[in-house]
C-alpha cells in the first residue's frame, strides 16, 4: 500500500474516530445516564396515569397519547418550577414592575439556593472518596456544623458582619470537622471502619442537636424546638429583595469547590491524599503517612459538610430547627459519585440536584405528580452511573481504555 | 497415526492486541513439548483457549484426529485435556482427597461423599506414578512441590491424557524441579503427553522432547533440544541476538553501609518469618539473597525499608539506627527500594507516569515549593527520566498502568536511580519481565554497584542471584543459613542450601 492510499481512509474516518472517542468518554455515560433517567421517569409517570388505563379499553393509541401527555406536563411543570415560566418572565419584564420581575425569576434563583448545600456536602463526600474513605456521616456533620454555627451566630453579639459571618462559618467548619475527625481518628488508631462509625456518629448528631434545641438552644419565646433567630450581623448577604433568597453562600460554595480542587491537585498535601486514596500500599512504601492522611481527610470532609449546615442557617433559615436538613448528607454520596469525585463535576451535579429538588415542589403543585418521582429519577440516574455497563450496552458504547473510575469507587467497601 | 493433539490456525484478538495469530501446534503421544516465549508472547492465551477459558476467534482443535469444540474447562476435561495453573487452585484447609474430588465428587448412596474410594484411587495413582502423596494430608501442611503433585493427581484422577503445565517450575527449588521432571518423564512413559509452558531456557534444553517458540502471538518455530542452545533459543524468543551473560568486573567492596544484627521480624499474622538474621552489605558490592519464595525474604525487605519493624535486633544504615525508622526517614538517608510487587507497592497504576516518578520526592525542592506542587518541573524531570531509562511511552502523562510490565519496572528503576542513593534493595527486580528488560535492569544494577552503591538483591531466580551477586546469602525458613562467595560455589551447592542442606565447609 502506498503512503497516499493509507492516508486517505484516515481522513474519511475522522468523524468515526471522533464518535469512537466520544463513546469511550466517561462524560458520555454520565450524560446518557441522566437522559435515560429522565426518560424512565417520564415512562413511570405515563404508566401511572389512571386516565390512560381508563382510555385503554376504547383505544390503546389514545391511552399512549394520554400517558405521553401526562409525562410532558410533568416535565413542563418541573421546568417552570425550577427555572421559571418563560411567558411570565417576559410579561413581567414588559410590565416593568420590580416585584413582579422578582417573582417571575425567583424559581431560578431558588434552585441555586437549593443547590448550595448540595455543593458543600457533595464536596465533603468527594474529598473522602479521593482519599479512599467513605464518609457516610455527612448528614450528622451537617447537623453539628449547623449547631455550632447557630451558637456563634446567636451568642456572639456586637460584631460587624465582616467578622461575624466568617466566624460563624468557621464555627460550622470546625463543628462538622470535629464530627468527621472522630471516626477518622478511630480508623487511624484502631482500624474501626469509617462507614460504621460515621453512621453511628449520625445518630449521636441528630439526638445531640435535638437535645440542644429542646434545652439550652431553644428560643425562650417559642414553644417548638427551634432556636432563636441569629443576629443580623451573622446573616449571609442576599442579592435581591423578597421573595428571592439567593445569597452569597452560593459563591462561597463555588469558592470552596475551587479550594478543594486546588488542594487536591496543586499541593503536596493533595498529592499525598490522592496517593493514599488510590493505592495506600504504594503510599506507605513512598513514605506517606496513611494515618495522618486519614485523619486530615476526615476532618476536612466533615468540615465541608459542616459548612453545608452553616450555609443553611446563615443564608436561608436564619435559625436552627430539628430536622432542618432533609437528607443533603445522604444525597451528597450520590452527588460525589455522579460528579466522579471531581470538584467541578460535583458542582454541576449539585446544581442539577438543586434544580430537580426545587422544580419537584412546583411539579407537585401544578401537575399533581408526587414529589417522590424525583427520588425515583435520581435513583435511576445513579443506578446507571454506578453500573455504566447498562448504559454502554444500551447505547452500544465502546469500553474505555482504562477504568479511571476505579479511583473514585475504591472507597466502597474497601478499607 | 494422528497426533494426540493438534491446534490449527488458532487466532485470538483482544481489543488492540492480536494475542494469537494463526498458531499451529502438534503434540505427539508420549512427548514432553515445551512452549517457550516471553511474558505476554501469547503462551498462556493459547493454553487458555485449549482449556476452554477463552473462545478462539479462528482455528480448530483436534484430539486424536477428531475435531473438538471446547467452550469450558469441563469440555476440555471430557476430551482428556487437563491443566495445572501457575497459581494452584487448591483449598488449603481441605485434605488432598477433598481437593481432588472437588468438582468431580464420587457419591455413595444417599448423596454422601465417598471419600474412601476416592482416597483409594488417589493412593493407586500416587503409587503408579511415584508421586508420594498422602491422600489424607491437609493441603496447607504440604510443601509447594507436593501441592503441585496434588494438582497433577487432580488431572490423572479425571483421566486426562494431555497435561498442560503452566510455568510449573516458578515456585520450586532446583531439587524439586528435578523431581518434577522425573515425574513428568514417568508420566509420558506410561502414555500421557505433556505441554509445559516456560520462559526458562535451561529447563527446556534439559527436559523437553521438542520445543516450540512463540513470539508476539506468532509461532516462530519448533526445534529439538539437541539442535539448539540457550543463545539460539533466546534469540528466537526475543527476535534478536541476546547476551545472557552479565559482563562485570570483580567487586571492590568499601565501607560497610548496611549492618543487620540479629533481627527478628513477624509477618502480618504475627508469625516469626525472619529469625535472628545478621549480615552486612558494603559499598560497591552486591549481596544476593537466594531462597525459595516464602522463606522470609519478603519480611526481611519490609524491615530494611521501614514497612515493618523488627521485634528485636538492630539495623544500622550509614551509621544511623533504622530499626524503628519510617520509610520516609530511610529513603531520605539515601536508600532506594525496588519492591517485590511493583504494581501494589511500587506504583499508583491510575496515576500518570510523571506523578509516579516523584512518588517519594514530590514534597522536596524542586518538585514543590512549600506546599505548592511545581507541575512544570515534575513534567520536565519526568520527560528526562523517561528518555534516560528508555521507558517506551507516547507521553509521561498517561497512566502508568497502561504500560507493559517491563516499562513499569523501568519507571520504578528510573525513579529510584535518579536520586543520589548509597543503598539499594532490589526485590525480585526482573520478575515477569521480558528478556530485553531483564538485560537492561541487570546492567543498571551492576552500574549502580560500580558507582559505589551497596546493593542487596533478593531474588528467587537462582540464575539471577548467581549471575549478579558478589556474595550470596541463602535464606531458609527465616534464617540465613549460609553466606558464601559467589565465585566459589556452584549452582548445585546453592540449590542444596536453598533446600536447607548445610555443608559445613561452604559457610564462609
Amino acid at each position: 500500500m502506498t503512503n497516499k492510499e493509507s492516508e486517505q481512509p484516515m481522513k474519511k474516518d475522522s468523524g468515526k474516530i471522533f464518535l469512537e472517542e466520544l463513546s469511550k468518554s466517561p462524560l458520555t455515560v454520565t450524560i446518557l445516564a441522566i437522559l435515560t433517567g429522565l426518560l424512565l421517569g417520564g415512562l413511570l409517570v405515563a404508566i401511572t396515569t389512571e386516565e390512560a388505563y381508563a382510555a385503554f379499553s376504547s383505544s390503546p393509541w389514545e391511552a399512549i397519547k394520554i400517558g405521553a401527555n401526562a409525562a410532558w406536563k410533568t416535565y413542563q411543570a418541573l421546568f417552570t418550577g425550577s427555572v421559571g415560566n418563560p411567558a411570565k418572565i417576559v410579561a413581567a419584564f414588559q410590565g416593568g414592575d420590580a416585584e413582579e420581575i422578582r417573582r417571575a425569576i425567583n424559581p431560578f434563583f431558588e434552585s441555586l439556593v437549593a443547590s448550595t448545600p448540595y455543593i458543600f456536602a457533595g464536596l465533603a463526600v468527594a474529598l473522602g472518596f479521593r482519599v479512599g474513605l467513605f464518609n457516610i456521616g455527612a448528614e450528622g456533620q451537617i447537623f453539628i456544623g449547623a449547631t455550632t454555627t447557630v451558637i456563634a451566630a446567636i451568642f456572639l453579639k456586637g460584631l460587624p458582619a465582616i467578622i461575624h459571618v466568617p466566624i460563624s462559618l468557621l464555627a460550622g467548619f470546625i463543628g462538622g470537622g470535629l464530627w468527621g475527625f472522630i471516626p477518622g481518628w478511630l480508623k487511624a488508631q484502631t482500624g474501626g471502619h469509617e462507614v460504621i462509625n460515621t453512621i453511628m456518629m449520625n445518630y449521636i448528631a441528630f439526638r445531640l442537636s435535638e437535645f440542644l434545641l429542646r434545652g439550652p438552644l431553644k428560643d425562650p419565646d417559642g414553644y417548638t424546638p427551634v432556636s432563636a433567630d441569629i443576629q443580623d450581623s451573622a446573616k449571609l448577604f442576599r442579592f435581591f429583595e423578597n421573595p428571592i433568597r439567593f445569597h452569597i453562600g452560593f459563591f462561597i460554595a463555588l469558592f470552596f469547590a475551587f479550594l478543594v480542587y486546588w488542594l487536591l491537585f496543586k499541593t503536596t498535601w493533595g498529592f499525598t491524599l490522592r496517593t493514599v486514596g488510590s493505592n495506600p500500599r504504594a503510599a506507605k512504601y513512598a513514605g506517606m503517612s496513611i494515618m495522618k492522611s486519614t485523619v486530615i481527610a476526615m476532618f476536612l470532609s466533615g468540615g465541608l459538610a459542616g459548612l453545608a449546615g452553616a450555609n443553611e442557617v446563615l443564608g436561608v433559615n436564619h435559625n436552627l430547627a430539628v430536622a432542618f436538613s432533609s437528607g443533603y448528607g445522604f444525597d451528597a454520596i450520590a452527588l460525589a459519585l455522579l460528579g466522579k469525585s471531581n470538584p467541578l463535576g460535583v458542582v454541576l451535579a449539585a446544581i442539577m440536584f438543586g434544580f430537580l429538588r426545587n422544580g419537584a415542589i412546583q411539579m407537585q403543585l401544578t401537575a399533581g405528580i408526587p414529589i417522590d418521582i424525583i427520588s425515583v429519577l435520581q435513583a435511576a440516574i445513579l443506578a446507571f452511573i454506578a453500573a455504566p455497563a447498562i448504559i454502554r450496552t444500551m447505547y452500544r458504547l465502546k469500553e474505555p481504555d482504562m477504568d479511571l473510575d476505579a479511583v473514585t469507587l475504591r472507597g466502597w467497601g474497601g478499607n | 497415526m494422528a497426533p494426540i493433539l493438534e491446534l490449527r490456525g488458532i487466532t485470538k484478538r483482544f481489543p488492540g492486541v492480536l494475542a494469537n495469530d494463526h498458531i499451529d501446534l502438534t503434540l505427539e503421544k508420549g512427548e514432553i513439548h515445551a512452549l517457550l516465549g516471553e511474558n505476554g508472547a501469547g503462551k498462556s492465551t493459547l493454553m487458555n483457549i485449549l482449556y476452554g477459558l477463552y473462545a478462539p476467534d479462528e482455528g480448530e482443535v483436534f484430539v486424536n484426529g477428531q475435531k473438538i469444540v471446547v467452550t469450558s474447562p469441563r469440555d476440555a476435561i471430557a476430551a482428556g485435556v487437563g491443566m495445572v495453573h501457575q497459581h494452584f487452585m487448591l483449598i488449603p484447609v481441605f485434605t488432598v482427597t477433598e481437593n481432588v474430588m472437588l468438582g468431580d465428587e464420587s457419591l455413595r448412596m444417599g448423596g454422601l461423599l465417598d471419600r474412601r474410594s476416592a482416597a483409594k484411587r488417589i493412593r493407586e495413582i500416587s503409587e503408579q506414578y511415584r508421586l508420594e502423596v498422602n491422600p489424607n494430608a491437609y493441603v496447607k501442611d504440604l510443601p509447594v512441590g507436593v501441592q503441585q503433585r496434588v494438582e497433577i493427581i487432580k488431572l490423572l484422577y479425571r483421566e486426562a491424557d494431555i497435561l498442560i503445565l503452566d510455568e510449573p517450575t516458578a515456585v520450586l527449588t532446583p531439587q524439586e524441579v528435578d523431581e518434577l521432571f522425573t515425574i513428568m518423564r514417568s508420566l509420558v512413559e506410561s502414555g500421557k503427553s505433556i505441554i509445559f509452558i516456560t520462559h526458562k531456557l535451561r529447563e527446556v534444553l534439559e527436559f523437553a522432547d521438542r520445543i516450540s517458540v512463540i513470539r508476539g502471538g506468532k509461532m516462530v518455530g519448533s526445534t529439538l533440544p539437541q539442535a539448539a542452545d540457550q543463545n539460539s533459543l533466546a534469540a528466537m524468543m526475543v527476535g534478536r541476538a541476546v547476551d545472557l551473560h552479565v559482563e562485570k568486573q570483580p567487586a571492590d567492596p568499601q565501607e560497610v553501609v548496611l549492618e543487620v544484627e540479629d533481627i527478628v521480624v513477624l509477618d502480618e499474622t504475627d508469625q516469626v518469618m525472619v529469625k535472628n538474621v545478621s549480615f552486612d552489605v558494603r559499598a560497591g558490592e552486591i549481596l544476593g539473597v537466594a531462597g525459595v519464595q516464602g522463606n522470609g525474604q519478603t519480611e526481611l525487605v519490609r524491615a530494611l525499608t521501614g514497612l515493618a519493624h523488627p521485634v528485636s535486633g538492630e539495623i544500622t544504615l550509614l551509621g544511623e539506627s533504622i530499626a524503628k525508622a519510617s520509610p520516609r526517614t530511610i529513603t531520605e538517608l539515601g536508600s532506594a527500594h525496588i519492591p517485590e510487587d511493583r504494581q501494589k507497592d511500587g506504583l499508583v497504576l491510575t496515576a500518570p507516569i510523571a506523578d509516579n516518578l516523584v512518588l517519594n520526592t514530590y514534597y522536596l525542592e524542586p518538585y514543590a515549593k512549600g506546599i505548592f506542587l511545581q507541575h512544570e518541573t515534575v513534567l520536565k524531570s519526568a520527560d528526562e527520566i523517561v528518555s534516560n531509562f528508555d521507558v517506551r511511552t507516547p507521553s509521561s502523562l498517561i497512566p502508568v498502568g497502561s504500560l507493559s510490565g517491563g516499562n513499569q519496572q523501568k519507571v520504578i528503576v528510573g525513579r529510584e536511580f535518579s536520586r543520589p542513593i548509597k543503598f539499594l534493595v532490589a526485590a525480585q527486580p526482573t520478575r515477569g519481565l521480558d528478556v530485553g528488560s531483564i538485560e537492561y535492569i541487570h546492567s543498571r544494577l551492576i552500574e549502580k554497584r560500580d558507582s559505589g552503591c551497596a546493593v542487596l538483591l533478593v531474588s528467587t531466580e537462582l540464575d539471577e542471584v548467581m549471575e549478579l551477586s558478589d556474595r550470596i546469602a541463602v535464606m531458609y525458613r527465616g534464617e540465613i543459613i549460609a553466606i558464601v562467595d559467589a565465585q566459589a560455589v556452584t549452582k548445585e551447592q546453592v540449590g542444596l542450601l536453598m533446600a536447607g542442606v548445610v555443608e559445613e565447609k561452604l559457610t564462609a
